[in-house]
């Protein structure tokens, strides 16, 4: 599938170690030094979003953190970049529906029958965040991300329940847009912008792309000893 | 135009099988595949290949439902609507097909699931079937099928222990499983502490546990072929993935390699086909016409022989789309083509373990497990319980990643999201495992497959249409087989288990994956009137078309499907050049 840009559709962090790889002072330095270095200044850096606007940005890395909070387990959603994943996703053929059926009509349907509506990622995103924002100001006079976590919550467990409407997407549809890619943010390869520091790995015990598990197919239920290892090289 | 001796249509295992037949029989055979070529040395390499999110997550080796998708409703006065993104079932597109992502299992059938209607009326009598069901057999033989089941095995390399050969006990598998003529090409996969535990309870409850067939490589192996496999390292990315190692047996690594060799074989990928094109007597194809999808070009061919062996759904579609014999009325009860739509009835169960006991879930192979048959096919007495039909069980733990474990956490009353969630998830996740009812789906009389009156496809041809929902006698299988999990379960040492079982009046939810082992719809049979092909899954109204694939079958059976298409390919390849090629025609005279 030909992607619309294919530096958006590259993954993060393939290209830029591999641009790492390329360079002189790494290989005369060497080790785990400069990998750890450049991570962690990878880590560090701020994300503007690209497809997403700042107030849309903002309201996505809020809500994303209350599905996936931090807490005693682990980085929340936050921390991991989920928010960034999402932005990067929707600019590739995902985000575009690619391999979606989009031809209409558009009837509604029971819901076992499966999605019926006409909008892509990309447009559940903009009118489901837009609509979330406006209901948030009507029911609590702020936006979502200005809101405390008790707040916050109650409008997702409105949303998942059903019984809010944003415009013309149903509030469970886009709940469950929103918990799907947050959650493909937190444990997909940091390659894409999400799972930073592998910490969504970290978190449940996966090996990453190990994929060579010859010597621990059965040790009586003794935990795999080996923390993970992203495409690109990166350890934890 | 072009002419080709035989076109098949479909690169997956059941169009590779026929292609390699007909080539060593000096045909010449073009193939035609809709999605691209695909090589595991390039894009199924290693690390790009353990990528879940470009796999299994954004689906890329299945089909892309934007150029052509079915409707789907659950009753006949339901309006049917569209499957618009892929979740029940994931139907494969390119070179390989669904054969390049599955798993691995590889069962041969138990004796009984190919005359199932036949055994249930000799052991309770013919009111034993429920009004509506259209149970048949198969009308072909496990003895006929046997050396084809043997053949298909030593071209998969399938890892496995047999119970008997030629009579004789030879080891610990299968006690139900029907005698062999040879032994699986290698030895079987080792268990996983998870499946070893399944294992252990399973024979303290005096059940008979063996290790799952499995076309996952336990040791190196050239096949009858030449083509080459690796052993599995266990790495855990079969279902959804190109395996990197060559473990998985695909018609990419098994069948293609040879075949491409072969001067009469010419495969063209991105070619979609539009019709398989009649005479006017309707009764003898005279070649194909597809669409070049990347040029949008027609291009019609002509054949002496057509094979359809795309996907179970897809040889359906073409059949009314081509207009190849009646297609089925479900109200006056008549025609054949979209009769006898059958899927199969499978829940999965959750087991917790205690905390000091990792099941490591991200370990694993597609096909490897361990499984009991005790509730499978007729191995019980169904007298008292007054259902037909089965389920193995089994401890398959065939690789999670967490991003599927994710999605699949929480729920039943149990937290979906926040911190609560993110415990049970992490302690899911690593001292959890399933175990699964893989059960058969019965047919019935308004359960079926034609076309849509409102919506197409890319190519402006209306779409197929599918009425399903679950039905009492296999919801009422389902829970009887489930509820025979728990006490396994305790002997487990469960601290925790979650049973899954389907419930009374529940429809069919196209939103959440059950399973990709559709079958039915062009049914082989006996008797042209309740049947679409003869037993050698030759089409009874034109006979120079034969339908290759799970839509032979009357009804689904509990095992994985492949095998049975596999042997099924290989029967009726041997018939088309022992006897169809010296005398074209029909093969049953009626």
């Amino acid at each position: 599938m030909p992607s619309p840009d294919p530096d958006l559709h590259n993954p993060l962090r393939r290209s830029f170690v591999k641009g790492l790889l390329g360079t002189t002072s790494f290989w005369m330095l060497g080790g785990h030094a400069l990998w750890s270095q450049a991570l962690a200044a990878e880590a560090a850096r701020t994300y503007s979003p690209t497809f997403l606007t700042a107030d849309e940005y903002r309201f996505l890395d809020a809500a994303c953190e209350r599905i996936l909070p931090d807490d005693h387990n682990g980085p929340g959603a936050h921390k991991l970049g989920v928010a960034e994943f999402i932005d990067r996703q929707l600019q590739t053929p995902y985000g575009h529906g690619d391999n979606w059926y989009m031809s209409g009509p558009f009837v509604e349907g029971p819901a076992n029958l499966g999605y019926q509506l006409p909008f892509v990622p990309r447009d559940l995103y903009r009118k489901g965040i837009t609509a979330a924002d406006a209901y948030s100001k009507q029911q609590h006079g702020k936006l979502f991300a200005d809101l405390p976590t008790d707040a916050q919550d109650a409008i997702l467990t409105a949303l998942e329940g059903g019984s809010v409407k944003l415009g013309e997407i149903p509030g469970r549809v886009f709940f469950e847009q929103l918990r799907t890619n947050t959650l493909e943010g937190a444990f997909a390869d940091p390659i894409y912008g999400g799972n930073r520091g592998m910490g969504g790995w970290l978190m449940v015990g996966f090996p990453g792309a190990r994929a060579d598990f010859m010597d621990w197919v059965n040790q009586d239920g003794a935990a795999y000893p080996i923390g993970p290892v992203s495409i690109s090289g990166e350890t934890a | 135009m072009k002419h080709a001796d035989a076109i098949v249509i479909g690169a997956g295992w059941a169009g590779s099988i026929l292609a390699k037949e007909l080539t060593e029989a000096g045909l010449s055979v073009i193939m035609l595949e809709r999605g691209p070529e695909r090589s595991t040395a390039i894009e199924g390499a290693y690390p790009d290949s353990v990528d879940e999110l470009r796999g299994a997550i954004r689906k890329r080796l299945f089909q892309n439902l934007s150029q052509s998708t079915l409707t789907i409703r659950n009753t006949i006065d339901q309006t049917a609507l569209p499957y618009r993104q892929l979740a029940a079932f994931l139907p494969g597109e390119g070179v390989g097909g669904a054969g390049l992502h599955w798993s691995g299992c590889h069962f041969r059938v138990s004796p009984d699931d190919l005359r199932l209607r036949s055994a249930v009326i000799e052991k309770y009598g013919e009111k034993f079937i429920p009004e509506g069901m259209n149970l048949q057999d198969y009308g072909v033989s496990y003895a006929e099928l046997e050396p084809f089941f043997d053949k298909a095995e030593k071209v998969f390399g399938t890892s496995g222990v047999a119970y008997t050969i030629n009579g004789k006990v030879t080891g610990n598998g299968n006690v139900f499983a029907a005698d062999r003529s040879s032994d699986f090409p290698l030895p079987p996969m080792q268990d996983t502490f998870s499946a070893q535990t399944f294992r252990n309870a399973c024979s303290e409850a005096g059940y008979h546990p063996y290790a799952m067939p499995a076309a996952n490589a336990s040791r190196p192996y050239t096949n009858t072929y030449g083509c080459q496999m690796g052993p599995c390292n266990f790495c855990g990315y079969c279902s959804g993935y190109d395996c990197y190692l060559y473990s998985k047996a695909s018609p990419n690594v098994n069948i293609l390699p040879a075949l491409r060799q072969d001067p009469n074989f010419t495969l063209i990928a991105n070619a979609h086909v539009l019709r398989v094109d009649l005479d006017s007597t309707k009764t003898k194809a005279t070649g194909v016409t597809y669409l070049e999808t990347l040029t949008k070009k027609e291009v019609s061919l002509s054949a002496d022989l057509v094979i359809l062996s795309a996907f179970q759904f897809h040889n359906v579609h073409l059949m009314l789309l081509s207009k190849i014999g009646t297609p089925y009325d479900p109200v006056s009860n008549t025609g054949t083509i979209g009769r006898n739509f059958v899927y199969q009835t499978i829940s999965s169960s959750r087991v917790w373990l205690p905390p000091s006991k990792y099941t490591n879930q991200f370990i694993g192979a597609g096909g490897a497990g361990v499984a009991i048959d005790d509730f499978n096919c007729t191995n019980f007495d169904h007298g008292p319980l007054g259902f037909i039909g089965g389920s193995p069980v089994w401890v398959n733990q065939a690789g999670m990643k967490p991003i599927a474990a994710a999605g699949g956490a929480g729920g039943g009353g149990a937290p979906r999201w926040g911190s609560a969630y993110k415990t049970d998830l992490v302690e899911t996740y690593k001292h959890s495992l399933g175990i699964d009812a893989h059960g058969s789906n019965m047919a019935y009389r308004d359960v079926y497959l034609d076309l849509d009156p409102t919506w197409k496809d890319a190519y402006g041809q209306p779409l197929l249409r599918m009425t399903f929902t679950w039905k009492d006698n296999d919801i009422r299988m389902n829970q009887y087989v489930v509820s025979k999990i728990a006490p396994i379960a305790k002997a487990m040492g469960a601290t925790k288990t979650h049973l899954v079982h389907l419930n009374q009046g529940q429809p069919f939810d196209t939103r959440h994956y059950q399973t990709t082992h559709l079958g039915g719809g062009a049914v082989m049979g006996e008797d042209p009137k309740t049947s679409a092909l003869n037993r050698y899954l030759q089409s009874w109204d034109v006979s120079n078309v034969f339908v290759i694939g799970s839509n032979a079958f009357p009804q689904g059976m509990g095992y994985n499907p492949t095998g049975a298409v596999a042997a099924l390919a290989y029967w009726a390849a041997h018939h088309i050049r022992t006897t169809y090629l010296k005398s074209p025609g029909p093969l049953v005279k009626l």
